[in-house]
């Protein structure tokens, strides 16, 4: 049963069974519009009569503090970078998600595996060390995938922010000592390794150029459809 | 004759080269006596006028604050344990291991990546899963494993404890509400897993009952024999130059 609902070996002394609640994931690089969009969700699904428990990455007690440290400092390596992510991943999928979908909750993810997978395949990460690492992780019921042009994604992220982020723009991997070139190639490969990983992985693919009710209602629709199902 | 373990090429893949220096770890269960051989190996290492660098288990200053307030708070599942250890395995093997290796250095490991393999599996984790995780790291030239019957590291532990920490005596496991009880029964588990590590993975089995003095003849001798061909950094300096 273990190895229909995870990715890989799983969590073996849980000894899960499918579990009643649902798992539905949202994806997209920064600025992509997702915690606009979970929070239409959560509203919507509420009203409809559903519990729900929005989380997201980097939200743990565990180990959050350790990586905004280090990075402040630039000082972690990268196989260490990528051990921390994941340990603060296994902490909210066990003592958040798993508890929540056990008691029958609709779990709304802001971005979960693959954002993590990504930033680490842009950065020479051995993929079948990630994915045999990440092979902990649950199967989620739905993944959508925010898709949106880096070209777009920089003129958000000005909008929102009023300038670029050292690390949002991919400056540790040296391609440029400007910023905004910089910015540019590390979202059009951070692009390509989602594309490659929503054929892999079956993503939901959601225009995200779209206005944010456009992309609300499009969603809605898919998980209605899901919901329905039972 | 030492038998050198095979270098399995998936081991190495941050480092395809072969690396000028070398790398000795200690492996074996609480109470086997290892740290006292390593402290050993390393002072007469350092006598002979080698550069030897030391890290122990869990001892990256940017992470072992968090995983002693994790296991305080009882806040570890044994994914999370798991993951929290590797992180600060790796933080040490990329900021200190891997580089004096690539300098040419000796560096002595208490307690490597087998320690992480004995553990987890302890608790439950499978056991390709965990390898996986430490797939990246280089395999030692030489795993000394402390093999002691379990009795004889039990009491040398006991003697003296009044108190064993949550998560060594392994009181997660719920193996039983007696710490002491709860100890013996993961040792036990623990050595297991060791003993059958031990030929896979390459171990040089040291027999920890002996006398400190005997078992640290033998692994000095096993080391010498390690070292021939070895140029020590510290040869390089021009002759006559002055350093401390």
């Amino acid at each position: 049963m273990n190895n229909e609902l995870f990715y890989g070996k799983g969590l073996p002394y849980l000894q899960l069974n499918k579990l009643p609640g649902k798992l539905i994931v949202i994806e997209g690089a920064d600025c992509s519009g997702r915690s606009t969009q979970i929070s239409m969700l959560k509203d919507w699904l509420e009203t409809e009569g559903h519990a729900v428990l929005d989380t997201g990455l980097k939200r743990s007690t565990l180990i959050g503090n350790v990586i905004f440290e280090a990075k402040k400092g630039n000082i972690l390596g990268k196989k260490t970078l990528s051990l921390l992510y994941s340990t603060d991943f296994a902490d909210q999928l066990e003592n958040k998600i798993i508890p929540a979908l056990s008691a029958g909750f609709v779990v709304l993810a802001d971005r979960y595996i693959f954002t993590l997978m990504a930033r680490d395949f842009v950065r020479g990460a051995s993929k079948e060390w990630l994915m045999e690492l990440f092979g902990f992780a649950l199967i989620p019921d739905m993944v959508f995938y925010l898709s949106i042009s880096p070209e777009t994604l920089l003129h958000r992220t000005f909008s929102k922010y009023g300038c670029l982020d050292y690390w949002e723009s991919g400056m540790d991997l040296c391609f440029s000592s400007d910023m905004f070139e910089s910015f540019k190639k590390y979202h059009i490969l951070l692009k390509k390794e989602y594309d490659e990983m929503a054929n892999k992985y079956n993503f939901i693919v959601i225009d995200a150029e779209k206005s944010p009710k456009e992309i609300q209602s499009d969603i809605r629709a898919k998980i209605k459809v899901f919901l329905d199902q039972k | 004759m030492i038998k050198l373990p095979a270098i399995n090429k998936r081991w190495c893949s941050d480092t395809n080269k072969a690396l000028p220096g070398k790398l000795y770890v200690v492996e074996g269960c609480d109470g086997s006596g290892k740290s006292t051989q390593i402290y050993l190996l390393k002072r007469w290492l350092e006598s002979e006028g080698f550069i030897v660098f030391f890290t122990e288990w869990n001892s990256s200053e940017l992470i072992k604050e968090s995983t002693s307030e994790a296991k305080k708070k009882d806040l570890l599942t044994p994914t999370t344990f798991s993951l929290m250890h590797a992180s600060d395995f790796a933080d040490r093997y990329e900021k200190m291991i891997l580089p004096q290796l690539r300098a040419g250095y000796i560096v002595l490991c208490d307690r490597y990546i087998y320690t992480a393999f004995a553990r987890d599996m302890a608790r439950g984790c499978n056991r390709e899963w965990v390898k996986n995780v430490y797939s990246f790291v280089m395999k030692p030239d030489i795993t000394f494993y402390f093999q002691a019957p379990l009795q004889i590291s039990l009491n040398r532990i006991l003697t003296g404890r009044l108190h064993l920490e949550y998560h060594e005596a392994g009181m997660d496991m719920k193996f039983s509400n007696d710490p002491v009880e709860s100890f013996k029964i993961f040792q036990g588990i623990i050595k297991q897993h060791y003993d059958d590590m031990a030929d896979e993975e390459g171990f040089t089995i040291i027999d920890a009952a002996q006398s400190i003095k005997a078992q640290q003849t033998i692994v000095r001798s096993i080391v010498c024999k390690n070292l021939e061909g070895y140029a020590s950094p510290c040869k390089h300096w021009k002759e006559g130059s002055i350093y401390i």
